[in-house]
Parts: structure tokens; C-alpha cells; sequence
């Protein structure tokens, strides 16, 4: 992709997207990979006292390369606590943590996700990890966010397994299924686009399509109905600052954005 | 969507009873004296792991892990374990290899995060050849904190609505001064857990640097606590930092020095996991024909734990280790 003169790959730019919502003085939870990339990416840009969690314990590391484990000694490196799992999800059970970023193997128009089984869950055709802490982020933080490749066979009209709720069967589902009301399915942000959720139906709607994509795109990598906005904004691109930073200081191994890049 | 039932009881299993006062019939008669629990890791996992017990392992799957203790499960040839699968990575491989656990309740399994996943593991749920019942982290860390607290569940609000709570075996209750509905995770008092830590004393009064993940926990709600530890102190040593300290003796049966313990996964402050030993596993625990004879040469025919470091390039490779955790 390219506009501008300035070059970068589809990894690149979810990362400066997702590290955009992420507001400062607020609280995430992020596990290793792309979210790990753009929680940094956001400390060094816009939300310097954006705190950082790890689920194994870490809390507000300064992380000196990509950790490779959620609980590896990269995870608390010189952090404000190196604490334990129960008090990390104790904060996110007390309303403390805002944001938490999530994959799976699927998800559905509401956001729901599946990393436990595909196929039948007693013999299955693919035993996945399972919930992980998934589920009780997913539960737990005020916004759920996912970084995810786009195809039909990820964004399915029905997931194998609800390992993690999102809006489960609509509006409402969450409050009466006993989750805290509140919390909720946030930002999916794709290679293809950005979506969010429709507040009324509380199903998957497109906010912004990256530039090059099409809606006839996005409608042939996705396996349900998504909602379309009345007018389709264009996703930002990354800037020359952010993928400086990004390059050079929070994955200048290129473990998470690529070799390819630049 | 709207066919989807959520109903308030679990259809999983419960594989552990949560009745707080058997627990505390058991920690009655336990003993709390100090004395001397050193011994070694074979004469530990023989004394303290019977067929058929019930496992927690400490640490967070490659990191702060007791393998040592795991490969000697494997060594002596212990059968239908079940185990808690709190973040296991590498140790529910080492497990899922060995062919010694037939339940589990699943938080994390067959992972081994970032690196991939684990074909041996894998077959075992594949193939039907295990039980399971689903949990999340979170939950098996309050279950264990249930436990730790003397009683038989604790209330949450996560798994709420789920297929994880469907796959569970957890109810929901209702809040008697809100009304609200929660959750209640059963009380998980394991037969047997084992914890690698830095540093001990021979009583088993032991420290942990770092994230102590849910150890603090695992080792007040197990029945039997074997240690395995980087170095074994004088109780002096632990009286002069006692905020360090996270499992006291009268927790403990056994203590196992074992140096590097936790290789070839991490160890905070001390040794970075071995990245080249862990992508063999996944390498030849993808085949049974491969599986046989790498379990022979590292686990069946090394008679403990300093043999297979030994293999695996002993103190050098320590020290390349050991300069990858210091950023040296």
C-alpha cells in the first residue's frame, strides 16, 4: 500500500490504527503480538500514561524488546509491579481496566468469538487453546477490541463456540446473561477495514474502509450481513512519525510487522 | 443466533470436590512442623504422586516452570493424572506427550502461545482420548483462591452466557443483597501441585522473583506441595526479605534443588527460555514416529533432569541463556 509516498504494510497500519483508540491515562490489557505493538506505539505518540497489563501479572512494564510469552520476564522488565494473574483480573472484575485487545479462529456479526473448538466440541475437527483469559477480558474490560486477518472463513455468520461474549444474541444479551453492564465489543480492525457495532441491532458495522479497499471487498471476506454506514470514511494512513516509531523502537526486530518492512 | 440456550448450570464435570470440609479434614492432619523436606526429585514425585491424583503446575507454561518434576511423572510412568490447565504450555506438552493425564480442565492447553501449537497435544482432544471441561484463567485462579479461603466457591462475573460456561461445570447463583446474577466457581483443592521457585529454605519457606502468576494460590489450596528451587538458603537468608517470601512451610512436602529447573523455559532475572529446544518439541511432537524416540533420548533414557540439561548443552548453553534474560 502507498499514498503519499510513504510505504507500509497491512500489519503496519493495523497496529497505528488500533494504537489510535487507545485513549491517554487509560488502562489495557494486551497480550504479545500486535496489540503489545500498539499499546507501545500509543505510549510513544498520543497516550504517554497509557497503562499497560499483562495477564500473568506484569503491570506497566518499560518493555525492552516484544515479550513472547504474556508472562515472560520481558513483561514486567523494570514495570511499576510485577504482581500476579488474580490481581490483574481483580481490576478488571472492579471496572479498572478500559480496554482489551482479543483474536480467535472466528467471530460473528456480534462480535462474538471462537478460540475452543471448530467442528463438534466432544471430538472435535480442531481442538483450539481455549478461553485463555479471552473470556474474562472479554467479560471484564469496558472495551473489546480485535486485530484479525479478514476472510469468510474467520468472520462467519456462526460461531463453532462462543469461547467470548460479545454482544452474544443482541441487544441486551450481555445485561441478561449477568455480564456488567457497560462493557462491550468495541473496535474489529481488519487488513480490509475498520468496524464497529451499530447500537440499536448491536451488529458488526463498517466505520472506515483503508485506502484501495472496496466495499465489494470487505462484502466477499466476510460470511454474514455486515451494516454499512450512510457515508464510508477512508481509514487514515500511518504517519512517517508513527511508522518510524513503530520500526525502530517498538519492533525493530520486525518480529510482529514483518520483514518486509521497511 | 436466537436458537442459542444459556442455561445455569454447566454440562462439564467436575472432577475435583470443592466440600470445604474435607479439605479442612485433610489440613488437619497435615503437618505443619519444620523439618527437613529436601529430598531428591525422584523420591519426591514417588512419595507424593499416586496414580490417578489431580495436578497443578506453578509458573505460567514456559515461564518459572517445574520440569524437572514433570519429566520425572513421565520417568516413573504415573497414569490417569488430571490436571488443571491454568496456562499450561509446555507443561501440559510434556504431560500430553508422556500420555499420563486423561482429564483436564481447560483454561489454556496445547498452546504454546506465539510459538504455535502442539500436534500431540492436540490429538489427544481430537481423538477423544481426554476429558474436558472448560474454564478461563481467570476462573481457575479464583477456584484455587475459593480454596485458599476455606470455602466451596467463589462468585464472578465472567463465562457469564457463554459456551465456555456451557462446556463448564460452574452454576450461576443469585446474589442474596443485589440480586444480581454471578457466577459460582467451585472451590479446586488439587492433589498435588508443583511449584519451581528461586530460592528456598530446606523447610520449603521458598521466595519467587518476579510475577508470582497464580503460585501464591496453587500452593495453599493443593493437598501436597513439591518445590523445586534454583538454590536452597538458610532460613536466615529468607528472614531478611520476608515480603519476598510467597509459600511457607507448612504448605510444602518436598523440596528438590534443581539448578536451571525451569529450562527450557524462562526463569525471571536468572535464564530466558530456550527458543531453539522449544521449536524442537513442536518439530517432533508432530509425529508419534518422531514423538517415541525424542521422549527416549530426552526424558525416558536420561536418568533426571541434569542429564537432559546436559543434552541440551548443559552450563554453555545456560550461559548464553542467561545473557539473553540480562540483555547482555
Amino acid at each position: 500500500m502507498s499514498e503519499h509516498g510513504i510505504r507500509y504494510n497491512a500489519m503496519e497500519l493495523m497496529i497505528c490504527l488500533a494504537a489510535r483508540f487507545l485513549e491517554d491515562g487509560r488502562t489495557v490489557v494486551v497480550g504479545t503480538g500486535a496489540p503489545c505493538a500498539a499499546a507501545m506505539l500509543a505510549q510513544k505518540t498520543h497516550a504517554p500514561n497509557l497503562t499497560v497489563f499483562f495477564e500473568a501479572g506484569g503491570i506497566a512494564p518499560l518493555l525492552p524488546t516484544m515479550p513472547i510469552s504474556v508472562g515472560d520476564s520481558r513483561t514486567f522488565h523494570k514495570a511499576i509491579m510485577a504482581s500476579s494473574m488474580i490481581d490483574v483480573m481483580d481490576a478488571c472484575q472492579r471496572g479498572v481496566v478500559d480496554y482489551c485487545f482479543l483474536g480467535g479462529a472466528q467471530i460473528d456479526m456480534y462480535g462474538n468469538i471462537n478460540s475452543t473448538v471448530i467442528g463438534d466440541f466432544q471430538k472435535p475437527r480442531v481442538r483450539l487453546p481455549g478461553s485463555g483469559g479471552a473470556n474474562d477480558l472479554a467479560s471484564l474490560t469496558w472495551r473489546t477490541m480485535v486485530i484479525t486477518p479478514h476472510d469468510a472463513r474467520r468472520f462467519v455468520p456462526r460461531v463453532d463456540f462462543i469461547t467470548s461474549p460479545g454482544y452474544l444474541t443482541g441487544k441486551g444479551a450481555r445485561e441478561a446473561a449477568g455480564l456488567p453492564p457497560g462493557t462491550r465489543p468495541y473496535k474489529i480492525i481488519t487488513n480490509l477495514c475498520v468496524m464497529g457495532f451499530d447500537d440499536d441491532t448491536c451488529r458488526m458495522k463498517v466505520e472506515s474502509l483503508h485506502m484501495g479497499v472496496s466495499k465489494e471487498d470487505v462484502i466477499a471476506a466476510t460470511g454474514f450481513e455486515l451494516l454499512w454506514p450512510e457515508r464510508i470514511l477512508t481509514s487514515g494512513e500511518p504517519t512517517a512519525e508513527e511508522l518510524d516509531l513503530l520500526r525502530n523502537e517498538v519492533d525493530p526486530m520486525k518480529y510482529i510487522i514483518g520483514r518486509e518492512a521497511v | 443466533m436466537g436458537d442459542r440456550l444459556f442455561p445455569d448450570t454447566g454440562e462439564g464435570k467436575l472432577f475435583m470436590d470443592p466440600h470445604p470440609d474435607k479439605a479442612r479434614e485433610f489440613f488437619r492432619g497435615k503437618s505443619r512442623a519444620m523439618v527437613d523436606k529436601t529430598m531428591t526429585v525422584s523420591e519426591a514425585v514417588s512419595r507424593f504422586v499416586k496414580d490417578g491424583d489431580y495436578l497443578a503446575v506453578g509458573g505460567f507454561g514456559t515461564n518459572r516452570i517445574p520440569t524437572a518434576l514433570l519429566h520425572e511423572v513421565l520417568r516413573q510412568g504415573r497414569k490417569s493424572l488430571g490436571l488443571s490447565g491454568h496456562t499450561a504450555t509446555h507443561d501440559f506438552q510434556i504431560l500430553a506427550a508422556g500420555g499420563v493425564i486423561d482429564r483436564v480442565d481447560v483454561a489454556y492447553v496445547i498452546g504454546l502461545e506465539a510459538r504455535g501449537l502442539s500436534k500431540a497435544a492436540r490429538k489427544l482432544f481430537e481423538e477423544a482420548r481426554i476429558e474436558v471441561c472448560e474454564w478461563t484463567n481467570a476462573a481457575l485462579a479464583w477456584r484455587y483462591k475459593a480454596a485458599v479461603m476455606g470455602t466451596s466457591y467463589i462468585p464472578a462475573r465472567v463465562m457469564l452466557g457463554s459456551d465456555t460456561f456451557v462446556k463448564s461445570a460452574a452454576k450461576t447463583v443469585t446474589c442474596p443483597y443485589t440480586g444480581l446474577k454471578l457466577v459460582a466457581l467451585p472451590a479446586l483443592y488439587p492433589d498435588v501441585a508443583f511449584i519451581h521457585v528461586h530460592r528456598s529454605d530446606i523447610y520449603g519457606n521458598a521466595q519467587i522473583d518476579g510475577i508470582t502468576v497464580a503460585d501464591f494460590d496453587v500452593a495453599r489450596a493443593s493437598k501436597r506441595v513439591i518445590l523445586s528451587t534454583e538454590e536452597i538458603v538458610p532460613t536466615d537468608h529468607i528472614r531478611e526479605d520476608p515480603a519476598r517470601t510467597v509459600i511457607t512451610h507448612y504448605c510444602v512436602d518436598a523440596v528438590c534443588h534443581v539448578p536451571y529447573g525451569s529450562y527450557p523455559g524462562n526463569m525471571p532475572y536468572a535464564y530466558f527460555s530456550d527458543e531453539d529446544h522449544l521449536r524442537e518439541w513442536l518439530a517432533n511432537d508432530s509425529k508419534p514416529e518422531t514423538l517415541r524416540p525424542f521422549l527416549e533420548k530426552y526424558i525416558y533414557c536420561t536418568k533426571d533432569f541434569s542429564e537432559y540439561l546436559e543434552l541440551c548443552g548443559g552450563e554453555a548453553k545456560i550461559e548464553a541463556l542467561r545473557r539473553k534474560e540480562l540483555l547482555r
